[in-house]
């Protein structure tokens, strides 16, 4: 089965070039079964890969890509346990969010681009986590950012949605140049690109050796591939683009903003865990950036009243999380968030899409409400992903939060646990929020809605149920030993030898002190919106200053716009005016005036006027003479 | 031999000289076409004059015999200058030069 994983990502690949090329001419079913069908297939042979692994890295060698002077890269994939996790995370998860868009985009015009461009980007993904070394992985880094672009932009006829499409992508581009020049250094310092262990020069197990030596180096590498991740992740300061990417359609935020490619920085940042050993400075540059993102992004959501954004702002919190959990040490908690979030976010996403359906459009809860009845499967899922994120046991999302503060709480510090725990807070109130506005209480929209409220078809629920079926069991891969003893079962898996040395007292103290706040948090909500049925308020200004503040998003958009934009905007105009017009554009037209000037004087020999041809050879002939006396 | 040396060589340069610059100037300043071909004549004999005179006052032949050849061809040339006139003529009706002008820019 393992020498057969090439065929992973190409089963995808093949899927996009036929729907791509069919187009129109295929049938909706069919483009259908063509775009699921490929990821279905690829899910089985992942299921196959991780059967066989035994706890082993095999490599699959295709032909080797580059090879100039003293760089040879090979066109091959590692597969080890870190891959396969992710492998069935992007198949499965994949597979289920390609069944909800049959439904979700049925009535759609572009369905066929649609699931061209998902296959395409399911290609990617698998490609940068399957690559074995940096340079197939930058080709899927940069192939799901492309992607990414593609499907915020899918309905390309709204300005505003092109916007936000590019603002991703820019903002990606920003991450890449860092990760782009880690790599570089990575090949002057290192002498490789490769990670494959089974080769004798390749990056990992040179770093092991010259690691000590250039502490700063290996410093440096490690901030640039971080700045590539922020980008891709989500991070201060380039997070703000994954809320404006709600623009796509609500399938590509499960997918790509939830659940697969914003966790495309975690991977790179795991898979590179021995670089990132010899620079324990850039790790706590890490932690801190995950802590403050994960607050920060939590506060936002706690204001926000599109249903779509406050998940946006949670996956932003939750990424923090993730990074957080990295530059403590605890990778394999990282790893496992990436799993368990991967779960409860694509539910959430799918649901609200559901919900958005069923509400003919409307995406702001302030227009919701009283749906519990109307829309029974979408509510359950819902709420168990509510309870999920929140933390609450046993669902999915308590363990590897857990997990995540434990490592904090021992490596990190107070202040950073302090964070953490602050974060939990605010993400079971928002959460807990947005479930109580969108389907309690009494339903605030149009008659019109009202009328046309109903429960999604089988395409859109079903993977709904399964979603929410794995948000319950999902954490049981990751049992922290205080319950039973060796049983974290994803630890041993993924072996990256993360250590907790805290007492198991220390642990239960602190699981209790999480559930407690998200409890209390959980409360508070229930207080404010059902109990006072408080509502969101209508008008901006009757905000406090501060509320104001933070519903605008710290106004962080309006500092990148005066601060980068309108400056590169003014030199762009500038340059516009002063070297394009006037010097580029006047010596190509120069060229042109001046052929133009010769021809018109030239063309005088041509006069017809016989006096004057007679008077040239006069001429003609006196200087032949002349030359010939001298 | 004696006898025309009594006349300088220096008075035949000059009336030589003369009649071709009269030659050439009619050919640039004229715009009749037979008259142009009547100076382009007047270039060829005010070359003959001198060719005679040199030839005389050195005692060579060769110069003689030269300007037989360039009368030959003068009356050849004549022959076919008139003829492309006559045809002009007929075309445009008129013998100025002025109005031949079509093969222009």
């Amino acid at each position: 089965m393992i020498q057969y994983s090439w065929l992973i990502p190409l089963l995808p690949l093949i899927g996009f070039a036929i729907i791509g090329l069919g187009g129109k001419k295929l049938s909706k079913g069919l483009i259908g079964m063509i775009g699921c069908g490929t990821v279905l297939a690829a899910f089985a042979l992942s299921v196959g890969v991780f059967l066989q692994l035994d706890g082993k890295a095999h490599t699959v060698t295709l032909f080797n890509w580059i090879a100039a002077g003293d760089l040879s890269i090979d066109f091959s994939f590692l597969l080890d346990p870190l891959t396969s996790v992710f492998l069935l995370i992007i198949t499965g998860v994949g597979f289920l969010i390609h069944v909800y868009s049959t439904g979700y985009m049925h009535d759609d015009d572009g369905f066929h681009r649609f699931f061209a461009y998902l296959n395409l980007f399911v290609f990617f993904m698998l490609l940068l986590v399957m690559g074995s070394n940096y340079v197939i992985m930058f080709v899927g880094w940069e192939g799901v950012g492309l992607c990414s672009y593609l499907l915020i932009g899918f309905w390309f006829k709204n300005t505003e949605y092109n916007n936000a499409a590019k603002k991703a992508f820019v903002m990606n581009r920003i991450g890449d140049l860092g990760f782009l020049l880690g790599i570089i250094l990575i090949f002057v310092t290192l002498g490789s690109v490769s990670f494959d262990p089974s080769q004798s020069g390749n990056a990992f197990s040179m770093a092991r050796g010259l690691g000590h030596a250039n502490h700063a180096t290996m410093e440096l590498i490690a901030i640039l591939l971080f700045i590539g991740a922020c980008g891709k992740s989500a991070q201060i300061p380039l997070y703000t683009w994954l809320p404006d990417a709600m623009a796509g359609p609500t399938p590509v935020s499960a997918l790509i903003h939830a659940a697969t490619m914003v966790t495309a920085g975690i991977y790179m940042i795991a898979r590179s865990q021995v670089l990132f050993s010899f620079a324990p400075g850039a790790m706590e540059i890490i932690a801190i950036v995950g802590a403050i993102t994960a607050v920060f992004a939590a506060t936002i959501g706690l204001l926000q009243n599109d249903i779509k954004k406050v998940l946006a702002y949670s996956t932003v919190s939750q990424l923090g999380y993730m990074f957080l959990g990295l530059g403590v040490g605890a990778t394999t908690g990282a790893v496992f968030h990436v799993t368990t979030h991967a779960f409860f976010k694509a539910l959430l996403f799918l649901a609200a899409g559901s919900v958005i359906h069923a509400m003919s459009g409307e995406q702001d809860i302030r227009r919701m409400g009283g749906l519990k009845k109307k829309i029974p499967i979408t509510h359950l899922t819902f709420l168990i992903g509510t309870i999920a994120i929140a933390g609450i046991p046993p669902l999915a999302g308590f363990f590897s939060k857990d997990e995540i503060l434990a490592y904090t709480f021992e490596n990190g510090g107070s202040v950073l646990w302090l964070l953490g725990i602050i974060g939990s807070a605010l993400t079971a109130f928002y959460m807990f929020r947005l479930y109580f506005l969108t389907f309690r209480g009494e339903f605030r929209g149009t008659e019109e809605q009202k009328h046309h409220l109903h429960e999604s078809p089988k395409s859109m629920t079903i993977p709904l149920v399964v979603l929410a079926i794995l948000s319950v069991v999902g954490g049981f891969i990751g049992i922290p030993g205080v319950f039973m003893h060796d049983a974290h079962w994803l630890h041993h898996y993924l072996g990256f030898g993360d250590i907790l040395t805290l007492s198991h007292d220390t642990e239960l103290m602190l699981m209790g002190v999480a559930v407690l706040v998200a409890g209390a948090a959980i409360y508070s909500a229930w207080r404010t919106y059902v109990k006072e049925e408080t509502l969101p308020v209508e008008d901006e200004k009757e905000l406090s200053k501060t509320e104001r503040l933070i519903f605008n998003k710290y106004y962080v958009d309006e500092l990148y716009d005066t601060l980068i934009r309108k400056p590169l905007d003014w030199i762009s105009d500038k340059a516009y005016k002063f070297i394009e017009l006037p010097i580029i554009d006047g010596v190509v037209n120069g060229v042109g005036s001046g052929v133009r000037w010769v021809a018109s004087v030239g063309r005088h020999a041509q006069s017809g006027n016989v006096s004057y041809y007679l008077l040239a050879m006069v001429l003609g002939a006196v200087v032949i003479v002349l030359v010939k006396l001298w | 031999m004696s006898a025309i040396q009594i006349i300088p060589i220096e008075w035949y340069l000059w009336l030589s000289a003369a009649l071709f610059s009269i030659g050439v100037l009619g050919v640039l300043f004229r715009r009749n076409a037979i008259v142009i071909l009547m100076s382009v004549e007047l270039m060829l004999n005010a070359v003959n004059l001198l060719l005679a005179a040199f030839s005389t006052f050195h005692g060579d032949p060769r110069g003689q015999v030269f300007v037989f050849f360039i009368m030959a061809v003068a009356a050849a040339e004549v022959a076919v200058g008139l003829a492309i006139l006559v045809m002009i003529y007929r075309n445009t009706k008129t013998t100025d030069v002025g109005f031949l002008n079509r093969l222009k820019w």
